[in-house]
């Protein structure tokens, strides 16, 4: 599968990164190189094999139902870039 | 056990266009907020209206290198849920991120279940009146993350993020297109949040926005919706629009029926519904288009690398089924069975578990009719005009019983009953010594009586004359001697007397 330069510019834009037009054909090159390197992994047949989540057999770690973090609001807000009266100060988003 | 009373299926709304009859077809997304104590994955709070930000933790906030690790007793309450819904549960389930770019949305993503949830298919019956209900089914529950709350008017330039909603459990239930009309649809929401909060799995707060929901509407053509009905093919249907978050009753009524004119007037006008998410506007009564979300409606969703598959055990389900209470259907069914109720009665004393089991608090052992209408007439009544809830009852289910014994042994007639009522409503007390202390046994001695009605017969010559003209007037003189002896006297017993003074006869 290769990437065009139409989608590597739609990509960016989703992950919201900023990427001059002139890098957008390199790119899109890199891309479509990462792509065609996974679809080898299509050559194996892997009919009946269930998708293995980790190396040795683990359950998901589970937490009980008590309130043990958070209540340190001066530190969530510490590295925001504009924070007002306690919330996080974002340029304005409407509906 | 009855499960469920037998219904008849109600008949689709239909609305009149210009050119022709259209019918709804309408499915819903509902939003019920787990009630936890702690987040879904992090240890933070999820208390409704503390200080902005007071109830994030380093993972609700995104912080690089922090991990979700997930709450047990939340899956423990879509477990519960699915199991109320008559669900299937799906021992293993997986998360998966949605990506998208919202500034009180931290991480960049949200993590849900889109491909393997944790419940599937299950059903609800949602009552549409006396003998009438509709079956919706319920096509999944997912577990996933709440968002934080912007604040748009608290400055011209500039949202407020407040993230405390940040990670907060949520149970998606999605809804089988099979729901007809305004009223169904909030009925079905009223149902949905009535068996939530039998379950203790939400507590259905639609005002905190702890309960809302998405709407899908489409309109067809009479016989279509059978037709998709019996083949499954979604071509039969109308193209459907998505109406967003909404959290009031009376709104998503209001909303179904502007978007379906809406739409009517667009295909009977020769054109064609495009598929798009709307804002309902109630301040003008309309839906309005949310162009901005079109754009952005890739999520690239893909397995959430940080959190393995969640696998129950059938052992672990089989201990929460075991703690299952008695839900709306079956209460129903039962108070109808076992107290000889009408089901309108039923109906509204299993709305709320609190209502239903003080109302079986004051049957028990008691005639159940009479125990309903003191409980819904007198008790709900009186509760609803002073805005309480029943916990604040001032007057407790023992102290209504023992009301209701005074009547069945003839110590009080109904008319003193409701005066002993009032006293303890603001006094309070025990209801037999109120009655032995105040006076106001019934008087079934019939001496008493006796001496009354002579009283008033002889007091009232042109009265005795009219009523043995017309035996009709006699009651007449029974509500003189009521009054005379304070409502104490017995009135079958007055009655009685009155008529053979009068040489009525029977």
């Amino acid at each position: 599968m290769s990437i065009d330069i139409d989608t590597a510019r739609k990509v960016a834009h989703l992950a919201r990164i900023a990427v001059p037009e002139e890098n957008l054909p390199a790119l899109a090159d890199q891309l479509s190189g990462i792509l065609t390197f996974m679809e080898q992994l299509n050559e194996v047949d892997v009919t009946g094999v269930e998708p293995m989540t980790s190396v040795t057999p683990m359950r998901l770690k589970r937490r009980a139902d008590v309130v043990t973090d958070g209540g340190y609001p001066e530190k969530i807000l510490s590295n925001a870039p504009d924070a007002r009266e306690g919330f996080f100060a974002v340029p304005k988003v409407v509906e | 056990m009855l499960d469920h009373l037998a219904y008849r299926t109600p008949e689709p709304k239909v609305i009149a266009g210009a050119k022709a009859d259209w019918e709804l077809v309408i499915g819903l997304e509902v939003h019920a907020q787990v009630a936890s104590n702690a987040k879904l994955f992090s240890g933070a709070s999820t208390t409704f209206g503390s200080e902005p930000n007071a109830n994030v933790a380093f993972v609700d906030a995104a912080m690089p290198g922090m991990l979700p690790v997930i709450n047990e007793f939340c899956v423990a309450q879509a477990v519960r849920t699915g199991l109320g819904l008559k669900a299937q549960i799906n021992l293993t389930s997986a998360f998966d991120r949605k990506n998208y770019f919202y500034p009180d949305l931290p991480q960049g993503y949200q993590i849900s279940q889109l491909y393997h949830p944790i419940v599937g298919e299950g059903e609800i019956i949602v009552d549409m009146g006396p003998g009438i209900a509709r079956r919706v089914r319920i096509e999944r529950i997912h577990l996933e993350q709440d968002a934080g709350k912007s604040i748009h008017d608290m400055d011209p330039n500039m949202s407020f993020v407040d993230l405390n909603r940040t990670g907060v459990a949520l149970m998606e239930i999605v809804s089988r297109p099979d729901i007809r009309g305004p009223e169904e649809a909030a009925a079905y929401v009223g149902k949905l949040r009535q068996i939530l909060r039998y379950l203790g799995t939400c507590d259905g707060n639609m005002q905190n926005g702890n309960l809302r929901c998405d709407v899908n509407v489409s309109i067809c053509r009479p016989g279509a919706y059978e037709k998709f009905i019996e083949t499954g093919d979604f071509s039969y249907l109308g193209i459907r629009c998505e109406i967003k978050n909404m959290n009031s009753m009376r709104f998503i009524q209001q909303a179904i029926d502007y978007e379906a004119r809406r739409q009517i007037a667009i295909v009977e006008d020769g054109g064609a519904v495009v598929q798009e998410t709307r804002l309902y506007d109630p301040d003008r009564g309309e839906t309005r288009s949310m162009r901005s979300k079109e754009e952005a409606h890739d999520y690239r969703y893909f397995p959430c690398p940080d959190l393995l598959p969640l696998e129950i055990e059938q052992a672990w389900v089989d201990d929460i089924a075991a703690t299952m209470p008695e839900l709306p259907d079956a209460k129903k069914a039962r108070f109808v069975a076992d107290f000889g109720l009408t089901e309108y009665d039923a109906g509204v004393l299993t709305a709320e578990a609190e209502n239903a089991a003080f109302f079986e608090a004051v049957a028990a052992g008691r005639d159940g009719k009479q125990a309903a209408n003191w409980v819904i007439n007198e008790l709900f009544g009186r509760l609803n005009k002073q805005g309480l809830a029943i916990a604040d009852s001032p007057v407790s289910a023992a102290q209504l019983g023992g009301v209701l014994d005074l009547i069945g042994a003839g110590e009080i007639s109904g008319k003193i009953a409701k005066d002993l009522f009032e006293i303890l409503w603001t006094e309070g007390g025990d209801p037999a010594q109120i009655v032995e202390a105040r006076g106001m046994k019934q008087v079934t001695d019939t001496g008493a009586i006796e001496t009354a009605v002579d009283a008033i017969i002889a007091a009232n010559p042109a009265q005795v004359e009219k009523a043995r003209a017309n035996p009709k007037l006699a009651g007449w003189f029974t509500g003189q001697v009521l009054k005379a002896t304070g409502g104490k006297a017995n009135p079958a017993v007055v009655n009685e007397m009155v008529a053979r003074k009068l040489g009525l006869g029977e």
